[in-house]
């Protein structure tokens, strides 16, 4: 039984393996043949490279990735903080139930009802170019706020609250009790939602097809582009780079990586809401 | 201390105006879209209209309700057998569990499309061993395969979760009292790991019967799921009401069997 349960596992992980190990296989092939190896070469590589479109593509994932995660994160900080606080639980429970809107509903919907905004109110304000950077900006803060309040909310709740209230008696100011005594002990929380979000939003590729304009493309969105064309290994040698860049993070991060912190934080959600 | 306590919870105002601006205004302007037409003016003609896409919505929810039954009958025994392991077992099928959910979804299909194709690997190989070309991509099967594939970790974790959680001690004192491997399976192992499966079934499919990307590719465009039917309304201006009104239709189904799912399990506990 054990050893028949190993073959069961291996077997299941070759199926989830094989596609991608072809993939990164026939980024290699000197030709455009997808079905044959021909030769080995770095051939898609170089023509990877010599187009810019791949850095700018780069560039911007890092920089809404990081401007958005940051975001999110003080917004969904301050927010744990203050909800906690609250003493009217209706509210408080009505602020979560829409803040976990975006992460119930399927992504499509969350892209189309943001661009219905985004449009409209461009449209009122007469802009011509409705959608971009800043568009997509706040729709990766909006899909990334539930999960950083996710991370942050247990910490604030686990706290002993007559910590904060000594540093009062003691003299602090609010301000310095919060800065000095609250957030060092709620940042596991803050930095495991800014890693969460981070990477949700370095991602997305739904949600950010429906609210980006034509002048502003994300790695995702390029890898949507170019496989919408005819099938051409470039596309391989790029996503070769990515899984290689994705597995080496994953092994930095010790082995207990964040993308799993995404599922169980839905999995608790979902707990939590059979429990009430 | 009842002031201090109400200045403090200020700090949570920009969330709140974030929501409200960002996530209630935008779904306001899909119920607003739903019953205008493209002059702006109140119409129930959408409505009337979504009979035209009945086929569509009753193939994708079949469709999709196939893929997460597969994901399921292939993803509880791995669960099952993972959460078996050793300590080191678990942890190496944890980040090989990982990195798929790592890599992104339009590389996943696409690899797999890659790799299906007629010209592609694995035709490459029954060739090679004298077999005829098999025609995959554009089929329902390969869509529905894809479907499974993509969102495979997503049912395997939950379950996988809930199965760790289970006392090995309560299996144990099955067996002592007379079940054989079967039954402690179905009386102890299945219903205690119930709100696992409930999460991976949700996380299987809602992504699924949503999906645009995966029945692009191996559908070949052969068939329209009912994403690809959002995703066509969205790409010109005139087609926007008719297409807010198929997501609101679309999302209130999501809804109710989330939540019918939930109640079931609820009532059991």
């Amino acid at each position: 039984m054990k050893y028949l349960s190993k073959v069961y596992l291996v077997l299941v992980f070759m199926v989830l393996y094989i596609p991608i190990l072809v993939l990164m296989l026939f980024s290699f092939n000197d030709t455009s043949n997808t079905g044959a190896l021909t030769g080995m070469s770095f051939y898609w590589y170089r023509e990877l490279f010599r187009s810019e479109d791949t850095f700018v593509a780069l560039k911007n994932t890092l920089i809404l990735a990081v401007s958005s995660s940051l975001i999110a994160t003080v917004i969904g900080t301050a927010a744990s903080v203050g909800l906690s606080r609250m003493k009217k639980r209706y509210i408080r429970r009505a602020v979560n139930t829409v803040t976990d809107i975006p992460m119930m509903n399927p992504d499509i919907v969350t892209g189309i009802s943001m661009m219905l905004l985004f449009v409209a109110v461009g449209t009122m304000l007469g802009l011509t170019e409705k959608l971009g950077f800043v568009t997509l900006l706040i729709a990766h803060i909006t899909f990334s706020l539930p999960y950083v309040i996710l991370s942050v909310m247990p910490r604030v709740r686990e706290m002993d609250q007559s910590i904060p209230e000594a540093a009062l008696d003691l003299g602090c100011t609010p301000l310095q009790s919060f800065f000095r005594v609250e957030l060092p002990m709620i940042s596991p929380g803050i930095l495991s939602g800014l890693i969460l979000s981070f990477t949700l939003s370095l991602d997305d590729f739904i949600i950010s097809y429906f609210t980006t304009g034509n002048d502003f493309q994300t790695l995702p969105l390029l890898i949507y582009s170019m496989t919408k064309k005819e099938v051409k290994p470039d596309i391989y040698a790029l996503s070769t780079l990515l899984i290689v860049a994705i597995t080496i993070l994953l092994l930095l991060a010790n082995f207990s990586g964040d993308r799993d912190k995404r599922v169980k934080k839905k999995i608790a959600k979902y707990a939590k809401q059979r429990a009430e | 201390m009842r002031k201090k306590s109400f200045m403090s919870s200020l700090v949570a105002v920009p969330h709140m105006v974030w929501c409200a601006l960002f996530i209630v205004a935008p779904l306001l302007f899909v119920i607003y879209y739903s019953f205008t037409n493209t002059e702006g003016s109140f119409t129930l003609d959408n409505l009337t209209r979504l009979s035209d896409y009945g086929d569509t919505f009753l193939l994708s929810v079949e469709m999709s309700i196939i893929a997460t039954f597969f994901a399921f009958l292939v993803g509880y025994p791995f669960a099952y057998f993972m959460a078996r392991q050793s300590e080191t077992g678990r942890k190496i099928c944890m980040i090989l569990l990982m990195l798929p959910m790592w890599t992104n979804l339009l590389i996943r299909t696409y690899s797999m499309m890659a790799i299906l194709d007629d010209g592609g690997f694995l035709n490459s190989v029954l060739a090679w061993i004298g077999l005829g070309p098999v025609h995959i991509v554009g089929t329902k099967g390969a869509v529905i395969f894809g479907m499974a594939y993509d969102f495979f970790p997503y049912m395997v974790l939950p379950i996988y979760t809930a199965i760790s959680k289970i006392d090995n001690r309560l299996m144990e004192a099955a067996q002592d009292l007379g079940c054989n491997g079967r039954r402690v399976l179905t009386r102890v192992v299945l219903p205690l790991s119930k709100s696992g499966i409930i999460s991976g079934i949700t996380m299987v499919f809602v992504p699924s019967i949503s999906t645009f990307y995966i029945s692009q590719k191996l559908g070949g465009g052969t068939f329209e799921l009912i994403g690809d039917t959002i995703e066509r309304q969205f790409q010109v201006p005139s087609t926007y009401n008719i297409g807010a009104m198929i997501s609101l239709v679309m999302m209130i189904l999501i809804l109710i069997s989330v939540a019918v799912m939930n109640r079931f399990s609820e009532s059991e506990d």
